[in-house]
């Protein structure tokens, strides 16, 4: 049932707005409201009951195991939360005095601080509000940095197959032309391929380290060196930072700029999607371009630095400085865990996806990447179940939901058939990848023995098999009180 | 080891069944070379008893301040309600519904939110939010650019936020699209309908029209609107939600109406909190659904006709569409709009036309009363929402510090962005803003003019 | 898989279908459709539209995926069929009567060099190993 299906003409909550309308009202007749809007009327305690059941009808990581790889779905500390809504960060306002909000600036620098030791870039940028905004801000970066030598032959950002979306899209958003270059057997980038492809027309190449097929690129470091020989820049996706945390920087992989997704490594929450935040890194090369506003340390005195500061800089990407809530979490997150804890995340992730893959590896599963260790999340590939039975990935991923796991990421990377994209992250215990094991092994059971029931998954969820197809073919995007 | 749930002999046999013998081992394929990771500038993990004493300190330094700053960031009040539901863990730890079938809370919220917000701003439909307002208008902006194939110019007033501005900039520069400014006229606040003259001839794919300004005044919208339409650009409306409960929405402007409305939806139950996670919105008519970027949710049905909820139009993004997506967004601000539509269904209609009529009411007040000081003069003479710009006779900065130090946050100085609006203040007070507090602003303001002069 | 012999093709799947009158009709074949899965959009080039040899001129999309058609031939885009942009799950049907466009093409001779029905088979028989 839909909120506007509990409506009631004049219902109110009389202590949530004010309680009259008042008296003066000076906008011109023709250009006032003549119709309310749809918006429901019903009371708190129904407001409350329908929100509070709905939210029942999600899985989350406060309730289940989320395996969904390139997510990072993994424990999110109620301190961070708690502490990041106190009363005065939530008051203050974004045009606030800065001698105002020397607290809130004083995590937003010590943050920043941590970013560049963690990533070992020069300078950081905590504008950006999530992933693919801060692959919008380091290409544009790129860009300026090619435009202010006046070097504008160079059109084409080099991406690999197994990028995520985000990486072709914002390399076209800024005006590029994308050169994909494939994968080898084992999961690396193509060297001969990466060979051909650089030259006088490269802008950057953009890689995700470890990739998304959960390999480490080994031979980054000759990447690094073929696209900078050829006067690009190298750019990294740093959605896969959580796997190496601490092991490697990436400025000493030789990377010019980094986007690091903070709702996966330093885990803010997912929010049902969003917000997201992802400060950028750059390297000395790409320091005047980067994005403000960014947050200065002057005579024991916190301050914003603008345009007048960086004259050079791209600009701005958010109508204040990004997420900041969203950073707080981070900054909080950071610092309950200190130095030590930042090793054992990628520690720890490793070792769990490692432990995954070899008890599923052991079941029959076939493991996409055999011959190599997993990072921090792993590949499982259908494509011989689906063959033999028929039963598919993303029948697997419904049946799973049955067993009370929410299901892996599934036909992603798409260079991978049938694949299913297995991240369990580092806060998941032994037994809880354990009985997500088990629930495999009936699976794998169940296909031997009843395909057509994997087939037909879900069973045991409030709903069946959602039609996707109706829902693209009818489109029904709002509810309209006629029917 | 916080947050790790390993014991030693869960790590033992963990390591037996992969067949390693340390964790380290399970690195050996990152060449020895790069692995530098020393950290120098993380310090020491703390309990959570110290970082939250730090943190409490850390606010308690900032303090609470009476506050008339609006400028595009509006403090309303936000009912218990909103955030004790929006911080659920199932709502707050889930992700992107990509499995429907253990999604449905999300996705029917969702379908919810885009169907109050498509009716707020008038429109056939929505998407489910994108970043904040100002990029959600160069996500407008390229919108247009694709709908309209030929121009690859579009028309921006001053009266925009400036920052607005400056963000669709930086993202539409990159596809070499370029932002053309309207001048405002200096007596009115409003876009000088007669510079409009000059671009009679040149073809733009869209015009951006702000309701309320940046100023706080109203615009002529019906005019600006069927000016865009006669000349075949677009008109894209930026819009404040709250106002909407007052104001004529975006889809009935003009003759044919707005085809893209943008706006910032912090107003909705969404806290200050320096500046962000807000969430920006979008709405359109139903011809451009197809081009509007950003996660869409649509009513279907189960195996069994059972009414449900599903991602749809993903062809369009970016995980399936790669280089020709319609933008590259992939997460949005779902959390942020999980509190704005708890925020809608608990004020109601007649409670959001209450916090816009008294945010409306309450501004009236300030500035009348400013008014009567000597040595402040209401800048310009159209209708306003709930912000207004007040010049002053003396140097406003000083003015402003004055205020501060006495607990009041005077409004924003408009020449930071406009240089020709010197000692000008842009001053706005919600529904939050009692009778005494606007009270006490003026009797602040009243010393610091008389302290100044 | 049916691979009609009085058809020609392209490597990215498109059939075309030579008229009486000189004009083609272009199509997905069975592989691409049963590849797409469900069809939920068409999206198809403008009547009158010039397009080049290999030109991309349409997109469909089912629920997962969406695939580029790329002018088989260049030429003037003649026709269109509507029934398909109303509704595409006739491709999924019979997606050799369920034409996307029309074509005058600009140079005959370029219809010699798309593959034939037994050319294209081999195409198939390759990209399944």
């Amino acid at each position: 049932m839909l909120i506007f299906e509990h409506s009631r003409k004049n219902r109110r909550n009389y202590s949530q707005a004010p309680s009259t309308r008042p008296a003066k009202n000076n906008i011109p007749d023709n250009l006032k409201r003549k119709t309310a809007p749809l918006l429901p009327e019903v009371s708190e305690m129904d407001t409350v009951r329908h929100y509070t059941r709905l939210s029942q009808k999600n899985f989350s990581i406060d309730t289940e195991f989320y395996p969904l790889g390139s997510c990072t779905m993994k424990y999110n500390p109620r301190a961070c939360n708690s502490l990041a809504m106190l009363p005065q960060f939530l008051s203050r306002h974004p045009l606030a005095p800065e001698d105002t909000g020397q607290g809130f600036l004083a995590c937003m620098y010590e943050l920043q601080e941590i970013l560049k030791d963690v990533t070992g870039m020069s300078a950081v940028s905590l504008t950006s509000m999530a992933g693919a905004q801060g692959e919008l801000i380091g290409i544009t970066m790129i860009r300026a940095y090619h435009e202010a030598r006046g070097d504008t032959e160079r059109t084409e950002i080099i991406i690999p197959d197994a990028a995520h979306g985000t990486n072709p899209a914002t390399a076209v958003m800024c005006g590029y032309k994308v050169i994909e270059i494939p994968t080898d057997r084992d999961g690396d980038v193509d060297m001969e391929a990466l060979k051909a492809a650089v030259g006088p027309r490269t802008a950057g190449l953009m890689l995700t380290n470890p990739s998304t097929l959960g390999v480490f690129e080994k031979k980054v470091a000759e990447m690094s060196r073929i696209v900078h020989e050829a006067g690009g820049l190298l750019y990294y996706d740093g959605a896969n930072l959580n796997a190496v945390l601490g092991k490697v920087k990436p400025g000493d992989m030789g990377f010019d700029v980094i986007h690091m997704n903070l709702h996966k490594t330093f885990s803010t929450p997912h929010g049902g999607g969003g917000p997201g935040a992802a400060p950028v890194g750059v390297a000395d090369c790409l320091l005047p371009y980067l994005p403000i506003p960014i947050v200065a340390y002057e005579q024991g005195v916190y301050r914003w630095l603008t345009e007048k500061d960086r004259p050079q800089s791209i600009g701005r990407l958010s109508a204040h400085m990004g997420n900041a809530g969203v950073l707080l979490r981070a900054y909080i997150y950071v610092r309950l865990l200190g130095a030590e804890g930042m090793f054992r995340i990628s520690e720890y992730a490793t070792l769990n996806a490692n432990y995954l893959m070899a008890e599923l590896r052991k079941l029959g599963f076939e493991i996409a990447y055999p011959n190599r260790r997993a990072s921090h999340e792993f590949i499982v590939t259908m494509k011989e179940i689906k063959d033999k039975t028929g039963v598919t990935a993303m029948n697997l991923a419904k049946r799973l939901l049955d067993k009370g796991f929410h299901a892996p990421t599934t036909y992603f990377p798409l260079l991978v058939p049938e694949c299913l994209l297995i991240e369990p992250a580092e806060t998941e215990s032994k037994e809880t990848l354990d009985r997500f094991v088990v629930a495999m092994k009936e699976i794998l059971d169940e296909i031997a023995t009843q395909p057509d029931m994997v087939k037909s998954a879900p069973h045991d969820m409030p709903l069946r098999k959602i039609d996707d197809v109706k829902a693209a073919r009818e489109l029904d995007l709002v509810w309209n009180p006629a029917g | 080891m916080p947050f790790i749930p390993h014991t030693e002999e869960d790590v033992a046999e963990m390591l037996a069944s992969i067949g390693a013998k340390s964790i380290d081992e399970l690195f050996d394929e990152i060449p020895a070379e790069l692995k530098t990771g020393k950290l120098t500038q993380v310090p020491v993990g703390l309990s959570e008893m110290e970082i939250s004493r730090l943190m409490h300190g850390r606010a308690q330094k900032d303090g609470f301040y009476l506050s008339f700053i609006g400028a595009g960031a509006y403090e309303h009040h936000i009912p218990a309600a909103v955030w004790q539901i929006t911080t659920r863990g199932e709502f707050y730890s889930s992700y992107t519904p990509y499995q429907a079938e253990a999604s449905q809370g999300t996705l029917q919220l969702l379908y919810e939110y885009q169907t109050m917000m498509a009716s707020l701003n008038g429109m056939d439909v929505s998407n489910a939010s994108l970043y904040d307002g100002a990029s959600a208008l160069a996500e407008a902006a390229l919108m247009a650019v694709r709908q309209h194939r030929t121009s690859r110019r579009i028309l921006i007033p001053q009266t925009v936020h400036p920052i607005y501005r400056s963000v669709t900039r930086t993202i539409v520069r990159n596809q070499n699209i370029e932002v053309v400014e309207i001048p405002f006229d200096p007596a009115t606040g409003q876009v000088a309908i007669d510079k409009l003259d000059q671009f009679a001839q040149e073809e733009f794919a869209a015009l951006v029209i702000p309701q309320p300004n940046f100023f706080g005044v109203l615009e002529q919208v019906d005019a600006l609107t069927d000016w865009a339409h006669g000349k075949q650009s677009l008109a894209i409306a930026v819009v404040n939600p709250t106002s909407l409960a007052m104001l004529k929405p975006p889809g009935e402007w003009g003759q044919r109406g707005a085809d893209i409305a943008v706006g910032e939806g912090q107003p909705l139950g969404i806290p200050l909190s320096s500046g962000g996670p807000y969430f920006g919105f979008m709405a359109c008519k139903q011809e451009l659904v197809r081009q509007m970027p950003g996660r869409i949710i649509g009513r279907t049905t189960d195996l069994e006709g059972k009414e449900g909820f599903a991602l749809t139009l993903q062809a369009r993004e970016q995980h399936i569409r790669r280089s020709k997506a319609t933008s590259n967004i992939c997460t949005n601000q779902g959390l942020m709009v999980t509190a704005a539509t708890i925020y809608m269904s608990l004020i109601g209609p007649e409670g959001l036309y209450r916090v816009a009529a008294q945010s409306h009411a309450n501004t009236l007040a300030l500035v009348e009363q400013l008014e009567k000081l000597p040595g402040v003069k209401k800048v310009f003479g159209s209708p306003f929402f709930h912000e207004a710009a007040l010049q002053l006779s003396v140097p406003a900065d000083k003015v402003l510090n004055s205020l501060k130090a006495q607990g009041v946050l005077g409004g924003v100085l408009l020449e930071n962005y406009y240089p020709d609006l010197k000692n000008t203040l842009l001053v706005c007070a919600t529904e939050t803003k009692t009778a005494e507090d606007i009270g006490k602003y003026v009797e602040m303001l009243r010393l610091a003019l008389a302290a100044s002069a | 898989m049916s691979v009609p012999a009085e058809l020609k093709y392209t490597e990215s799947h498109e059939w075309v279908k030579v008229e009486a009158d000189g004009s083609v009709m272009v199509g997905i074949t069975q592989h691409a459709q049963e590849l797409l899965g469900d069809m939920v959009f068409v999206q198809l080039p403008d009547v009158g539209r010039t397009l080049a040899q290999r030109e991309d001129c349409a997109v469909v999309e089912s629920v997962k995926a969406a695939s580029d058609i790329y002018a088989p031939l260049g030429g003037e885009v003649i026709a269109i069929n509507t029934e398909v942009e109303a509704s595409p799950e006739k491709i999924n049907e019979d997606c050799y009567a369920a034409w996307l466009f029309r074509l005058k093409p600009a140079n005959a001779g370029e219809i010699s060099g798309l593959l034939d029905a037994s050319g294209y088979q081999k195409l198939l028989d390759s990209e399944a190993h």
